[in-house]
Protein backbone atom coordinates (compact mmCIF):
# COMPACT_ATOMS: atom_id res chain seq x y z
CA UNK A 1 0.00 0.00 0.00
CA UNK A 2 1.21 3.54 -0.99
CA UNK A 3 1.01 6.28 1.78
CA UNK A 4 -1.44 8.57 0.72
CA UNK A 5 -1.06 10.99 3.06
CA UNK A 6 1.70 12.17 1.53
CA UNK A 7 1.57 15.07 -0.49
CA UNK A 8 1.62 14.23 -4.14
CA UNK A 9 4.74 15.57 -5.84
CA UNK A 10 5.17 17.87 -8.63
CA UNK A 11 2.50 20.57 -7.39
CA UNK A 12 4.93 23.10 -7.04
CA UNK A 13 5.48 23.48 -10.60
CA UNK A 14 2.38 22.50 -12.38
CA UNK A 15 1.16 25.65 -10.02
CA UNK A 16 2.99 28.57 -10.33
CA UNK A 17 -0.19 30.62 -11.26
CA UNK A 18 -2.80 32.89 -8.78
CA UNK A 19 -4.38 29.92 -6.86
CA UNK A 20 -7.96 30.39 -6.49
CA UNK A 21 -9.13 27.05 -4.47
CA UNK A 22 -6.72 25.76 -1.65
CA UNK A 23 -6.92 22.44 -0.78
CA UNK A 24 -5.40 21.28 2.73
CA UNK A 25 -5.24 17.88 4.01
CA UNK A 26 -8.98 17.21 3.25
CA UNK A 27 -10.62 13.86 4.33
CA UNK A 28 -14.35 13.40 4.05
CA UNK A 29 -16.51 11.51 5.91
CA UNK A 30 -19.77 9.95 5.18
CA UNK A 31 -20.70 9.17 9.08
CA UNK A 32 -18.08 6.47 10.02
CA UNK A 33 -17.39 6.05 6.60
CA UNK A 34 -14.26 7.49 5.18
CA UNK A 35 -14.35 8.40 1.90
CA UNK A 36 -11.62 10.85 0.67
CA UNK A 37 -8.35 10.96 2.99
CA UNK A 38 -5.82 13.37 3.35
CA UNK A 39 -5.93 15.33 -0.40
CA UNK A 40 -3.58 18.32 -1.14
CA UNK A 41 -4.70 20.30 -3.90
CA UNK A 42 -4.04 23.76 -5.48
CA UNK A 43 -6.66 25.47 -8.22
CA UNK A 44 -5.09 27.95 -10.62
CA UNK A 45 -6.90 30.51 -11.41
CA UNK A 46 -8.57 30.41 -15.93
CA UNK A 47 -7.37 26.54 -15.99
CA UNK A 48 -9.01 23.49 -16.53
CA UNK A 49 -8.48 21.13 -14.13
CA UNK A 50 -9.56 17.65 -14.48
CA UNK A 51 -10.35 14.96 -11.64
CA UNK A 52 -10.16 11.34 -13.12
CA UNK A 53 -9.92 7.83 -11.79
CA UNK A 54 -12.03 4.70 -10.78
CA UNK A 55 -15.56 4.39 -9.66
CA UNK A 56 -15.58 5.37 -5.92
CA UNK A 57 -12.36 7.13 -6.36
CA UNK A 58 -13.95 10.26 -4.04
CA UNK A 59 -13.25 12.42 -6.89
CA UNK A 60 -16.86 13.56 -7.28
CA UNK A 61 -16.97 14.31 -3.06
CA UNK A 62 -14.06 15.99 -3.46
CA UNK A 63 -15.57 18.11 -5.87
CA UNK A 64 -19.31 18.71 -4.31
CA UNK A 65 -16.78 20.27 -1.02
CA UNK A 66 -16.07 22.88 -3.42
CA UNK A 67 -19.46 24.66 -3.77
CA UNK A 68 -20.59 23.16 -0.05
CA UNK A 69 -22.65 20.54 -2.02
CA UNK A 70 -21.98 17.73 0.88
CA UNK A 71 -23.84 20.05 3.53
CA UNK A 72 -27.10 18.80 2.12
CA UNK A 73 -26.34 14.91 3.36
CA UNK A 74 -26.54 15.06 6.84
CA UNK A 75 -23.69 12.62 7.55
CA UNK A 76 -21.66 14.34 5.83
CA UNK A 77 -18.25 15.83 7.66
CA UNK A 78 -15.41 17.22 6.11
CA UNK A 79 -12.08 17.61 7.81
CA UNK A 80 -8.97 19.83 6.80
CA UNK A 81 -8.97 23.58 5.21
CA UNK A 82 -10.35 24.30 2.01
CA UNK A 83 -9.90 27.91 0.79
CA UNK A 84 -11.39 30.04 -1.77
CA UNK A 85 -9.19 33.65 -2.22
CA UNK A 86 -8.15 32.32 0.89
CA UNK A 87 -11.46 32.93 2.78
CA UNK A 88 -11.79 29.21 4.53
CA UNK A 89 -15.35 28.09 2.64
CA UNK A 90 -16.18 25.91 6.12
CA UNK A 91 -16.20 28.68 8.64
CA UNK A 92 -19.08 28.57 10.44
CA UNK A 93 -19.50 32.45 9.35
CA UNK A 94 -19.71 31.30 5.41
CA UNK A 95 -23.19 31.39 4.49
CA UNK A 96 -23.14 28.24 1.96
CA UNK A 97 -25.87 30.14 -0.50
CA UNK A 98 -23.09 32.77 -1.05
CA UNK A 99 -20.58 29.89 -1.75
CA UNK A 100 -22.72 28.63 -4.31
CA UNK A 101 -23.30 31.64 -5.57
CA UNK A 102 -19.12 32.70 -6.70
CA UNK A 103 -18.76 28.77 -7.12
CA UNK A 104 -21.40 27.56 -9.98
CA UNK A 105 -21.96 23.80 -10.39
CA UNK A 106 -23.20 22.02 -14.06
CA UNK A 107 -24.49 18.59 -12.86
CA UNK A 108 -23.81 14.83 -14.59
CA UNK A 109 -27.46 14.85 -15.89
CA UNK A 110 -28.96 18.25 -17.31
CA UNK A 111 -31.00 19.62 -14.96
CA UNK A 112 -32.52 22.34 -16.55
CA UNK A 113 -35.62 23.80 -14.45
CA UNK A 114 -38.89 23.22 -15.76
CA UNK A 115 -39.47 26.75 -17.04
CA UNK A 116 -38.84 28.86 -20.43
CA UNK A 117 -35.29 28.93 -21.71
CA UNK A 118 -35.58 32.30 -21.16
CA UNK A 119 -36.31 31.89 -17.11
CA UNK A 120 -34.02 29.57 -16.93
CA UNK A 121 -31.71 32.09 -16.94
CA UNK A 122 -33.28 34.85 -15.83
CA UNK A 123 -34.24 33.14 -12.42
CA UNK A 124 -30.79 32.70 -11.51
CA UNK A 125 -29.98 35.60 -12.37
CA UNK A 126 -32.70 37.48 -10.18
CA UNK A 127 -31.99 34.93 -7.46
CA UNK A 128 -28.22 36.29 -7.08
CA UNK A 129 -29.93 39.98 -7.49
CA UNK A 130 -29.26 40.61 -10.58
CA UNK A 131 -30.37 44.18 -11.63
CA UNK A 132 -29.41 45.42 -15.03
CA UNK A 133 -30.62 44.24 -18.67
CA UNK A 134 -32.03 40.99 -18.51
CA UNK A 135 -32.21 40.75 -21.92
CA UNK A 136 -29.13 41.31 -22.54
CA UNK A 137 -27.88 38.89 -19.89
CA UNK A 138 -29.92 35.97 -21.33
CA UNK A 139 -28.41 36.69 -24.63
CA UNK A 140 -25.12 37.11 -23.83
CA UNK A 141 -25.40 33.75 -21.48
CA UNK A 142 -26.66 31.66 -24.17
CA UNK A 143 -24.11 33.43 -26.97
CA UNK A 144 -21.38 32.05 -24.22
CA UNK A 145 -22.38 28.39 -24.13
CA UNK A 146 -22.67 28.30 -28.07
CA UNK A 147 -26.57 27.88 -27.65
CA UNK A 148 -27.85 31.34 -28.83
CA UNK A 149 -28.21 30.29 -32.34
CA UNK A 150 -30.32 27.24 -31.34
CA UNK A 151 -32.91 28.57 -29.58
CA UNK A 152 -33.22 32.74 -30.18
CA UNK A 153 -36.29 32.15 -31.59
CA UNK A 154 -38.06 29.85 -28.82
CA UNK A 155 -36.83 31.51 -25.55
CA UNK A 156 -40.19 31.15 -24.58
CA UNK A 157 -40.03 27.36 -24.68
CA UNK A 158 -39.90 25.07 -21.64
CA UNK A 159 -36.32 24.01 -20.97
CA UNK A 160 -37.45 20.98 -21.22
CA UNK A 161 -38.04 20.36 -24.58
CA UNK A 162 -34.72 20.96 -25.54
CA UNK A 163 -32.30 17.74 -26.53
CA UNK A 164 -30.08 16.15 -23.94
CA UNK A 165 -26.69 18.22 -25.38
CA UNK A 166 -28.76 21.60 -25.40
CA UNK A 167 -29.76 21.38 -21.67
CA UNK A 168 -26.64 20.37 -20.62
CA UNK A 169 -25.61 23.68 -22.67
CA UNK A 170 -28.73 25.53 -21.13
CA UNK A 171 -27.42 24.32 -17.65
CA UNK A 172 -24.14 26.04 -18.36
CA UNK A 173 -25.30 28.98 -19.67
CA UNK A 174 -27.33 29.04 -16.51
CA UNK A 175 -24.28 28.64 -14.67
CA UNK A 176 -22.43 31.38 -16.17
CA UNK A 177 -24.74 33.72 -16.16
CA UNK A 178 -24.49 34.35 -12.06
CA UNK A 179 -21.06 35.12 -13.28
CA UNK A 180 -19.38 32.73 -10.57
CA UNK A 181 -15.28 32.38 -10.37
CA UNK A 182 -14.95 29.03 -10.50
CA UNK A 183 -17.17 26.44 -12.38
CA UNK A 184 -17.44 22.85 -10.73
CA UNK A 185 -18.34 19.97 -13.94
CA UNK A 186 -19.60 16.49 -12.22
CA UNK A 187 -19.27 14.23 -15.31
CA UNK A 188 -21.30 16.88 -17.41
CA UNK A 189 -21.02 14.87 -20.78
CA UNK A 190 -21.86 11.65 -19.42
CA UNK A 191 -25.51 11.47 -20.28
CA UNK A 192 -24.56 13.20 -23.72
CA UNK A 193 -24.27 11.70 -27.71
CA UNK A 194 -20.50 12.54 -28.80
CA UNK A 195 -20.98 15.48 -30.79
CA UNK A 196 -22.39 17.44 -28.02
CA UNK A 197 -19.86 16.46 -25.73
CA UNK A 198 -17.78 17.48 -28.38
CA UNK A 199 -19.35 21.21 -28.27
CA UNK A 200 -19.25 20.98 -24.65
CA UNK A 201 -15.42 20.39 -24.60
CA UNK A 202 -15.02 23.43 -27.04
CA UNK A 203 -17.10 25.51 -24.82
CA UNK A 204 -15.05 24.92 -22.30
CA UNK A 205 -12.07 25.78 -23.95
CA UNK A 206 -13.67 29.18 -24.62
CA UNK A 207 -15.21 29.75 -20.80
CA UNK A 208 -11.76 29.62 -19.09
CA UNK A 209 -10.97 32.81 -20.31
CA UNK A 210 -13.50 33.92 -18.16
CA UNK A 211 -13.78 31.02 -15.54
CA UNK A 212 -11.91 28.59 -13.95
CA UNK A 213 -12.86 24.92 -14.32
CA UNK A 214 -12.73 21.97 -12.14
CA UNK A 215 -13.92 18.52 -14.19
CA UNK A 216 -14.80 14.78 -12.43
CA UNK A 217 -14.75 12.55 -15.85
CA UNK A 218 -14.49 8.97 -16.36
CA UNK A 219 -13.23 9.69 -20.05
CA UNK A 220 -9.75 9.78 -19.60
CA UNK A 221 -9.82 11.16 -23.36
CA UNK A 222 -11.87 14.05 -22.38
CA UNK A 223 -9.43 14.84 -19.94
CA UNK A 224 -6.44 15.30 -22.20
CA UNK A 225 -8.63 16.99 -24.62
CA UNK A 226 -9.87 19.78 -22.40
CA UNK A 227 -7.98 19.96 -18.96
CA UNK A 228 -4.48 21.67 -18.65
CA UNK A 229 -3.86 20.10 -15.18
CA UNK A 230 -5.01 16.44 -13.94
CA UNK A 231 -5.27 14.62 -10.66
CA UNK A 232 -5.28 11.61 -9.96
CA UNK A 233 -7.36 9.71 -7.85
CA UNK A 234 -7.73 6.14 -7.01
CA UNK A 235 -9.22 3.94 -4.58
CA UNK A 236 -7.74 2.20 -1.54
CA UNK A 237 -9.11 -0.51 1.17
CA UNK A 238 -8.29 0.52 4.55
CA UNK A 239 -7.89 -0.90 7.65
CA UNK A 240 -11.55 -2.56 7.91
CA UNK A 241 -11.61 -3.23 4.54
CA UNK A 242 -13.55 -0.11 3.85
CA UNK A 243 -12.00 1.13 0.67
CA UNK A 244 -11.14 5.23 0.93
CA UNK A 245 -10.16 7.86 -2.26
CA UNK A 246 -6.79 9.54 -1.86
CA UNK A 247 -4.78 11.72 -4.92
CA UNK A 248 -2.55 9.51 -6.30
CA UNK A 249 -0.98 12.20 -8.27
CA UNK A 250 -1.84 16.17 -9.40
CA UNK A 251 0.77 17.27 -12.72
CA UNK A 252 0.23 19.29 -15.79
CA UNK A 253 -2.29 16.74 -18.06
CA UNK A 254 0.80 16.19 -20.91
CA UNK A 255 3.04 14.79 -17.76
CA UNK A 256 -0.13 12.82 -16.17
CA UNK A 257 -0.53 10.97 -19.54
CA UNK A 258 2.94 10.51 -20.77
CA UNK A 259 4.88 10.59 -18.00
CA UNK A 260 3.53 10.07 -14.89
CA UNK A 261 5.20 9.79 -11.83
CA UNK A 262 3.58 6.93 -10.62
CA UNK A 263 2.64 3.12 -11.12
CA UNK A 264 -0.76 3.87 -10.37
CA UNK A 265 -1.39 6.54 -12.74
CA UNK A 266 0.91 4.81 -15.31
CA UNK A 267 -1.44 1.45 -15.15
CA UNK A 268 -4.69 3.60 -15.23
CA UNK A 269 -4.09 6.26 -18.31
CA UNK A 270 -2.67 3.03 -20.33
CA UNK A 271 -6.12 1.17 -19.53
CA UNK A 272 -4.76 -1.38 -17.49
CA UNK A 273 -7.37 -1.16 -15.15
CA UNK A 274 -10.05 1.20 -13.94
CA UNK B 1 -29.31 -45.00 -5.88
CA UNK B 2 -26.07 -43.77 -7.61
CA UNK B 3 -25.22 -40.56 -9.34
CA UNK B 4 -24.82 -41.61 -12.89
CA UNK B 5 -28.87 -43.66 -12.42
CA UNK B 6 -29.88 -40.03 -11.76
CA UNK B 7 -28.54 -38.56 -14.76
CA UNK B 8 -29.75 -40.76 -16.83
CA UNK B 9 -33.52 -40.48 -15.12
CA UNK B 10 -33.27 -36.68 -15.88
CA UNK B 11 -31.90 -37.09 -19.44
CA UNK B 12 -34.49 -39.73 -20.78
CA UNK B 13 -37.99 -40.28 -18.56
CA UNK B 14 -38.23 -37.33 -16.16
CA UNK B 15 -41.02 -35.24 -18.62
CA UNK B 16 -41.35 -38.70 -20.69
CA UNK B 17 -41.41 -36.96 -24.13
CA UNK B 18 -39.01 -37.92 -27.03
CA UNK B 19 -37.53 -34.94 -29.22
CA UNK B 20 -39.74 -33.91 -31.61
CA UNK B 21 -42.90 -34.89 -30.18
CA UNK B 22 -45.69 -32.61 -28.60
CA UNK B 23 -47.49 -33.51 -25.59
CA UNK B 24 -50.96 -32.70 -26.52
CA UNK B 25 -52.76 -34.44 -23.22
CA UNK B 26 -50.65 -32.32 -21.34
CA UNK B 27 -51.16 -28.70 -22.70
CA UNK B 28 -54.83 -29.70 -23.18
CA UNK B 29 -54.91 -30.09 -19.19
CA UNK B 30 -52.93 -26.75 -18.67
CA UNK B 31 -55.08 -24.99 -20.96
CA UNK B 32 -58.08 -25.57 -19.58
CA UNK B 33 -56.88 -25.23 -15.57
CA UNK B 34 -55.40 -21.70 -16.89
CA UNK B 35 -59.21 -20.48 -18.45
CA UNK B 36 -60.99 -22.24 -14.97
CA UNK B 37 -58.92 -19.52 -12.97
CA UNK B 38 -59.18 -16.72 -15.52
CA UNK B 39 -62.58 -17.28 -15.62
CA UNK B 40 -62.45 -16.82 -11.61
CA UNK B 41 -60.94 -13.80 -11.39
CA UNK B 42 -63.06 -12.59 -13.67
CA UNK B 43 -66.05 -13.57 -11.93
CA UNK B 44 -64.83 -11.88 -8.96
CA UNK B 45 -63.99 -8.80 -11.28
CA UNK B 46 -68.07 -8.87 -11.82
CA UNK B 47 -68.82 -9.13 -8.39
CA UNK B 48 -66.63 -6.55 -7.67
CA UNK B 49 -68.01 -4.14 -9.39
CA UNK B 50 -72.06 -4.78 -9.67
CA UNK B 51 -72.63 -3.02 -6.12
CA UNK B 52 -71.46 0.20 -8.51
CA UNK B 53 -73.86 -0.66 -11.34
CA UNK B 54 -76.13 -1.49 -9.46
CA UNK B 55 -76.07 1.74 -7.03
CA UNK B 56 -75.92 3.93 -10.86
CA UNK B 57 -78.50 1.91 -11.83
CA UNK B 58 -80.93 2.66 -9.44
CA UNK B 59 -80.11 6.58 -9.08
CA UNK B 60 -80.58 6.78 -12.11
CA UNK B 61 -84.13 4.53 -12.73
CA UNK B 62 -84.86 6.60 -9.48
CA UNK B 63 -83.80 9.86 -10.19
CA UNK B 64 -83.31 10.68 -14.07
CA UNK B 65 -87.40 11.08 -14.76
CA UNK B 66 -87.35 13.50 -11.55
CA UNK B 67 -84.77 15.78 -13.48
CA UNK B 68 -86.42 15.67 -16.59
CA UNK B 69 -89.85 16.01 -15.82
CA UNK B 70 -89.16 19.13 -14.01
CA UNK B 71 -85.82 20.15 -15.77
CA UNK B 72 -85.28 23.33 -14.53
CA UNK B 73 -87.62 23.47 -11.26
CA UNK B 74 -85.69 21.50 -9.64
CA UNK B 75 -82.08 23.28 -10.03
CA UNK B 76 -84.19 26.76 -9.44
CA UNK B 77 -86.92 26.22 -6.92
CA UNK B 78 -86.79 25.78 -3.36
CA UNK B 79 -88.36 22.41 -1.89
CA UNK B 80 -92.20 22.16 -1.39
CA UNK B 81 -93.79 21.35 1.97
CA UNK B 82 -94.98 18.34 2.69
CA UNK B 83 -98.05 17.07 0.36
CA UNK B 84 -97.45 20.22 -2.29
CA UNK B 85 -96.00 18.79 -5.40
CA UNK B 86 -93.39 20.11 -7.75
CA UNK B 87 -90.11 22.02 -6.36
CA UNK B 88 -86.59 21.64 -6.33
CA UNK B 89 -83.63 22.30 -3.95
CA UNK B 90 -81.56 24.82 -5.42
CA UNK B 91 -81.10 25.95 -1.52
CA UNK B 92 -79.22 22.60 -0.91
CA UNK B 93 -76.91 23.05 -4.43
CA UNK B 94 -75.63 26.28 -3.65
CA UNK B 95 -75.32 24.60 0.39
CA UNK B 96 -73.00 22.29 -1.31
CA UNK B 97 -70.66 24.37 -3.13
CA UNK B 98 -70.45 26.78 -0.81
CA UNK B 99 -69.92 24.60 2.17
CA UNK B 100 -67.03 22.58 0.08
CA UNK B 101 -66.02 26.09 -0.96
CA UNK B 102 -64.99 26.96 2.58
CA UNK B 103 -63.31 23.93 3.64
CA UNK B 104 -61.30 24.55 0.87
CA UNK B 105 -60.41 27.95 1.59
CA UNK B 106 -59.46 26.26 4.94
CA UNK B 107 -58.25 22.94 4.09
CA UNK B 108 -55.83 24.06 0.88
CA UNK B 109 -53.33 27.05 2.92
CA UNK B 110 -52.44 24.96 5.66
CA UNK B 111 -52.66 21.51 3.77
CA UNK B 112 -50.24 23.02 1.58
CA UNK B 113 -47.83 24.67 3.48
CA UNK B 114 -47.90 21.36 5.68
CA UNK B 115 -46.68 19.01 2.79
CA UNK B 116 -44.18 21.74 1.81
CA UNK B 117 -42.51 21.33 5.23
CA UNK B 118 -42.73 18.15 5.76
CA UNK B 119 -41.00 17.40 2.33
CA UNK B 120 -38.79 20.69 1.89
CA UNK B 121 -38.01 22.08 5.30
CA UNK B 122 -38.33 19.44 7.59
CA UNK B 123 -36.68 16.62 5.40
CA UNK B 124 -37.86 13.59 7.87
CA UNK B 125 -36.76 15.21 10.71
CA UNK B 126 -38.80 14.09 14.39
CA UNK B 127 -41.74 16.97 13.77
CA UNK B 128 -42.06 15.95 9.94
CA UNK B 129 -42.54 12.07 10.95
CA UNK B 130 -44.99 13.01 13.49
CA UNK B 131 -46.68 15.55 11.10
CA UNK B 132 -46.69 12.93 8.98
CA UNK B 133 -48.23 9.89 11.40
CA UNK B 134 -50.97 12.59 12.65
CA UNK B 135 -52.16 12.79 8.81
CA UNK B 136 -52.96 8.92 8.60
CA UNK B 137 -54.77 8.84 11.81
CA UNK B 138 -56.30 12.25 10.85
CA UNK B 139 -57.14 10.16 7.40
CA UNK B 140 -58.79 7.61 9.31
CA UNK B 141 -60.86 9.15 12.21
CA UNK B 142 -64.48 8.84 11.08
CA UNK B 143 -66.06 11.82 9.60
CA UNK B 144 -68.61 12.24 12.14
CA UNK B 145 -66.22 12.58 14.75
CA UNK B 146 -64.99 15.33 12.62
CA UNK B 147 -68.57 16.93 12.88
CA UNK B 148 -68.37 16.89 16.50
CA UNK B 149 -64.92 18.54 16.61
CA UNK B 150 -66.67 21.72 14.51
CA UNK B 151 -69.42 21.07 16.88
CA UNK B 152 -67.43 21.99 19.60
CA UNK B 153 -65.17 24.93 18.05
CA UNK B 154 -67.79 26.73 16.10
CA UNK B 155 -71.18 25.98 16.68
CA UNK B 156 -71.08 26.19 20.61
CA UNK B 157 -68.54 29.18 20.30
CA UNK B 158 -71.38 30.90 17.61
CA UNK B 159 -74.09 29.51 19.51
CA UNK B 160 -75.64 28.48 15.91
CA UNK B 161 -75.35 26.24 13.12
CA UNK B 162 -74.03 27.79 10.41
CA UNK B 163 -72.46 27.46 6.75
CA UNK B 164 -69.01 28.20 8.38
CA UNK B 165 -69.23 25.29 11.02
CA UNK B 166 -70.06 23.18 8.13
CA UNK B 167 -67.14 24.26 6.48
CA UNK B 168 -64.85 24.02 9.35
CA UNK B 169 -65.95 19.92 9.37
CA UNK B 170 -65.51 19.39 5.63
CA UNK B 171 -61.82 20.97 6.08
CA UNK B 172 -61.00 18.46 8.43
CA UNK B 173 -61.63 15.71 6.22
CA UNK B 174 -60.41 17.53 3.43
CA UNK B 175 -56.96 18.46 4.91
CA UNK B 176 -55.25 15.05 5.00
CA UNK B 177 -55.88 14.34 1.32
CA UNK B 178 -54.25 17.80 0.52
CA UNK B 179 -51.20 16.81 2.16
CA UNK B 180 -50.86 13.95 0.67
CA UNK B 181 -51.42 14.68 -2.38
CA UNK B 182 -49.24 17.79 -2.05
CA UNK B 183 -46.69 15.39 -1.04
CA UNK B 184 -46.85 13.02 -3.72
CA UNK B 185 -46.31 16.15 -6.02
CA UNK B 186 -43.64 17.63 -4.18
CA UNK B 187 -41.52 14.53 -3.96
CA UNK B 188 -41.87 13.68 -7.36
CA UNK B 189 -39.45 16.23 -8.33
CA UNK B 190 -36.45 15.05 -9.34
CA UNK B 191 -33.35 15.30 -7.30
CA UNK B 192 -31.59 16.63 -9.84
CA UNK B 193 -33.68 19.93 -10.17
CA UNK B 194 -33.06 20.43 -6.30
CA UNK B 195 -29.53 20.37 -6.88
CA UNK B 196 -29.11 22.27 -9.79
CA UNK B 197 -31.39 25.07 -7.51
CA UNK B 198 -29.01 24.67 -4.73
CA UNK B 199 -26.20 25.04 -7.31
CA UNK B 200 -26.97 28.45 -8.73
CA UNK B 201 -27.44 29.83 -5.10
CA UNK B 202 -31.22 29.52 -4.56
CA UNK B 203 -31.96 29.48 -0.77
CA UNK B 204 -34.40 26.70 -0.16
CA UNK B 205 -37.58 29.33 0.02
CA UNK B 206 -36.66 30.49 -3.40
CA UNK B 207 -36.38 27.28 -5.20
CA UNK B 208 -39.54 25.85 -3.13
CA UNK B 209 -41.64 28.98 -4.10
CA UNK B 210 -40.56 29.67 -7.55
CA UNK B 211 -39.61 26.07 -9.11
CA UNK B 212 -40.77 23.19 -6.95
CA UNK B 213 -43.81 24.26 -5.74
CA UNK B 214 -45.01 25.53 -9.37
CA UNK B 215 -44.01 22.27 -10.99
CA UNK B 216 -45.90 20.19 -7.97
CA UNK B 217 -49.05 22.46 -8.82
CA UNK B 218 -50.89 19.86 -11.21
CA UNK B 219 -50.41 17.42 -7.81
CA UNK B 220 -51.99 19.94 -5.78
CA UNK B 221 -55.00 20.36 -7.98
CA UNK B 222 -55.31 17.20 -7.98
CA UNK B 223 -55.58 16.74 -4.53
CA UNK B 224 -58.01 19.57 -3.93
CA UNK B 225 -60.66 17.96 -6.74
CA UNK B 226 -59.63 14.70 -4.62
CA UNK B 227 -60.75 16.41 -1.63
CA UNK B 228 -63.83 18.46 -2.66
CA UNK B 229 -65.16 15.06 -4.47
CA UNK B 230 -65.38 13.75 -0.80
CA UNK B 231 -66.48 16.60 0.88
CA UNK B 232 -69.28 16.81 -1.65
CA UNK B 233 -70.56 13.32 -0.89
CA UNK B 234 -70.28 13.76 3.15
CA UNK B 235 -72.91 13.79 5.35
CA UNK B 236 -72.83 12.89 8.74
CA UNK B 237 -70.20 16.19 9.79
CA UNK B 238 -72.82 18.18 8.08
CA UNK B 239 -75.62 16.91 10.60
CA UNK B 240 -74.92 19.04 13.50
CA UNK B 241 -72.82 21.82 12.10
CA UNK B 242 -74.29 23.09 8.40
CA UNK B 243 -77.62 20.95 9.58
CA UNK B 244 -80.32 21.95 7.05
CA UNK B 245 -82.28 25.32 5.97
CA UNK B 246 -85.86 25.01 4.11
CA UNK B 247 -84.74 28.29 2.98
CA UNK B 248 -81.65 29.75 1.07
CA UNK B 249 -79.63 30.90 3.48
CA UNK B 250 -78.90 34.54 4.03
CA UNK B 251 -75.62 34.02 5.16
CA UNK B 252 -72.26 32.17 6.43
CA UNK B 253 -73.63 31.94 10.27
CA UNK B 254 -76.76 30.30 9.32
CA UNK B 255 -77.96 26.80 9.32
CA UNK B 256 -77.46 26.07 5.16
CA UNK B 257 -79.20 23.22 3.39
CA UNK B 258 -76.54 20.57 1.61
CA UNK B 259 -77.29 17.49 -1.08
CA UNK B 260 -76.21 15.07 1.13
CA UNK B 261 -78.15 16.14 4.17
CA UNK B 262 -81.53 16.66 2.22
CA UNK B 263 -80.86 13.23 0.28
CA UNK B 264 -80.52 12.19 4.72
CA UNK B 265 -83.27 14.33 5.86
CA UNK B 266 -85.45 13.69 2.47
CA UNK B 267 -84.94 9.77 2.44
CA UNK B 268 -86.76 9.03 5.58
CA UNK B 269 -89.48 11.56 4.80
CA UNK B 270 -93.10 9.82 4.35
CA UNK B 271 -93.87 12.04 1.78
CA UNK B 272 -93.50 10.32 -2.21
CA UNK B 273 -92.65 13.98 -3.71
CA UNK B 274 -89.79 14.21 -0.88
CA UNK B 275 -88.90 10.95 -1.30
CA UNK B 276 -88.08 11.49 -5.06
CA UNK B 277 -86.58 14.38 -4.92
CA UNK B 278 -83.76 12.74 -2.51
CA UNK B 279 -83.22 10.22 -5.53
CA UNK B 280 -83.45 13.12 -8.00
CA UNK B 281 -80.67 15.04 -5.56
CA UNK B 282 -78.90 11.47 -4.75
CA UNK B 283 -78.15 11.29 -8.43
CA UNK B 284 -77.01 14.85 -8.67
CA UNK B 285 -74.47 14.15 -6.28
CA UNK B 286 -73.09 11.41 -7.68
CA UNK B 287 -72.76 13.07 -11.07
CA UNK B 288 -71.02 15.94 -9.17
CA UNK B 289 -68.38 14.02 -7.39
CA UNK B 290 -67.94 12.46 -11.20
CA UNK B 291 -67.19 15.41 -13.17
CA UNK B 292 -64.85 15.97 -10.15
CA UNK B 293 -63.06 13.04 -10.56
CA UNK B 294 -62.58 12.95 -14.35
CA UNK B 295 -61.12 16.63 -13.62
CA UNK B 296 -58.56 15.41 -11.26
CA UNK B 297 -57.58 13.07 -13.83
CA UNK B 298 -57.04 15.58 -16.15
CA UNK B 299 -55.28 18.03 -14.00
CA UNK B 300 -52.82 14.96 -13.15
CA UNK B 301 -52.28 14.28 -16.53
CA UNK B 302 -50.58 17.58 -17.29
CA UNK B 303 -47.74 16.75 -14.12
CA UNK B 304 -44.19 17.97 -15.73
CA UNK B 305 -42.22 14.93 -14.08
Amino acid sequence: MTNPSTRPTSTNNAVSDDVVIRTENVSVYYGAFQAVRNVYLDIPKNKVVAFIGPSGCGKSTLLRCYNRLNDLIPSARVDGKITYQGIDLYDPKVDPVEVRRRIGMVFQRPNPFPKSIYENIAFGARVNGYKGDMDELVERSLRGAALWEEVKDKLKQSGLSLSGGQQQRLCIARTIAIEPEVILMDEPCSALDPISTLRVEDLMHDLKQRFTIIIVTHNMQQASRVADLTGFFNAEAGEGGSRFGYLVEYDRTEHIFNAPKEQATQDYVSGRFG
Amino acid sequence: MSSSNQTDQINSNVYDIAPGEFDQGMTQGRKMFGNVMTGLVLSCVAIAVLPLASILFMLLSNGLVRLFQDFPSVFTELPPPPLVDGGGFRNAITGTLLTCLLGALISVPFGVLTAIYTVEFGQGNKLSQFVRFCTNVLSGVPSIIAGLFAYGIVVLAMGTFSAIAGGVALSVLMMPIIIRTTEEGLKSIPREVRQGLVGIGATNFQGVSSVILPASLPFVATGVTLALARAAGETAPLLFTALFNQYDSRGLREPIATLSVLIYNYAIAPYKNQNELAWAAALIVVLLILAISILARSLTSKKIY
